[in-house]
């Protein structure tokens, strides 16, 4: 048995890592357009579907993994790996997670010139490509609410993220940078932030 | 020895791309290419086309790619390990560090301010990928001849769908893809 939130129970059973596999593995060969778009699906799956997970983890997950080193969708997965089942959920999170682009691309290495010109090929990837931007928008959508979920806040989170936004979008400042402010910012307008009501919820 | 070399080098790239994705590319490139010599240039540029087109991180893409043409499976194996390695103990220290003090005031703050700034940059990548969607240049230019309006019908069918009836976003994708391997090869 294993405590989630502080309410729900799960049997980490046989059945359990098969779910948590096929579900990473599913999402991985569905990861188009780089580390955001994994995590978009991520949350989607995890904490809207499964209920496995709460969104202020899943944020947290998305910083850490944002600022360590290696490709995001890795760092997410262990992290939701450890978190669900320590070291062995994170062996199954990550091998699901790298299985699907790692079959692809050896398949690919033996003739790939002749996919890159297909029309059909390039039409699905277009199509993809909407859906993909859609999924995003809708979880970015989510995310924002619950962040202003609270009203004492609402002002200042509200003008972190459009900071954070317009930084990158509009003036290409490295993520990097954006992070150390956020940090700093938050250390110093959120004192009385103690994050144990998180769990109560 | 040539697969301890591909560790090593993978490994390398691994522990030095913060901030994932893009950034990791001019580390390939320098590991890959100039370094060790393993792909030529023209080879380097057909690996981040294929790695836009398919899922899964660019680094991945390149590990196993890379691997496969040096030392065949057990090259992308190995690469692709080397790669992982790093994110492998560097999350599972952080993990220990996250579960242990976030209930700490001062993490507490740290993370408070950091959520909305992850959103923001979450919702840039979305802007992102919605303007390469739409726009055929990938420049915001609203001339008809530049704007995939097929596209712009499919974004908002998806988003309807996954907004209000909560369909399973994979399926959606897989719908999307569907459609335009139809369409744009008929038009």
């Amino acid at each position: 048995m294993f405590k989630f939130s502080g309410e729900k129970f799960l049997k980490r059973d046989f059945r359990f890592y098969i779910k948590l596999f096929i579900s990473c593995f599913e999402l991985s060969a569905f990861t188009f357009g780089g580390g955001y778009v994994m995590i978009s699906l991520m949350r989607k799956k995890f904490v809207e579907k499964l209920g496995w997970l709460n969104e202020e983890e899943m944020l947290d997950f998305t910083v850490i993994a944002q600022s360590s080193p290696g490709a995001i969708a890795i760092n997410t997965t262990l992290l939701l790996g450890f978190r669900l089942a320590g070291i062995p959920g994170a062996i199954i999170t990550v091998f699901a997670t790298v299985l699907p682009p790692f079959l692809i691309i050896y398949a690919l290495s033996f003739g790939y010139s002749a996919l890159q010109y297909n029309a059909v090929f390039q039409g699905v990837m277009r199509g993809m490509q909407a859906g993909v931007a859609a999924v995003i928008t809708d979880v970015v959508i989510g995310m924002a609410k619950s962040v202003l979920k609270n009203r004492a806040k609402a002002v200042i989170s509200l003008v972190l993220m459009i900071g954070a936004f317009a930084a990158v979008s509009l003036f290409s400042v490295n993520p990097m940078l954006v992070i150390a402010f956020a940090a700093v910012s938050g250390l110093l307008l959120f004192r009385d932030e103690s994050g144990e009501k998180e769990d109560r919820k | 020895m040539i697969f301890l070399q591909l560790f090593w080098s993978f490994f390398q790239i691994g522990l030095f791309s913060i901030g994932g994705g893009y950034a990791a590319l001019p580390l390939i490139k320098e590991q890959i290419v100039e370094l060790n010599q393993w792909l030529t240039q023209a080879e380097y540029n057909d690996i981040i086309t294929i790695s836009q087109m398919t899922p899964g991180p660019i680094s991945i893409n390149a590990a196993t790619f890379v691997g496969t043409k040096i030392g065949g499976a057990l090259g992308a194996v190995i690469a692709t390990v080397g790669f992982v390695m790093p994110s492998v103990i560097i999350i599972s220290i952080l993990y220990a560090v996250y579960k242990r003090y976030r209930k700490l005031s001062a993490l507490g703050s740290v993370l408070a301010g950091l959520r909305p700034a992850v959103v923001g940059l979450i919702a840039s990548a979305g802007v992102a990928m919605v303007i390469s969607s739409f726009f055929k240049d990938g420049t915001v230019a609203f001339r008809t001849d530049n704007m995939d309006f097929f596209a712009i019908i499919v974004f908002a069918a998806c988003f309807y769908t996954i907004w209000k009836h909560k369909v399973n976003p994979i399926l959606v994708i897989s719908a999307a893809g569907v459609a335009g391997g139809v369409f744009y090869s008929v038009f």
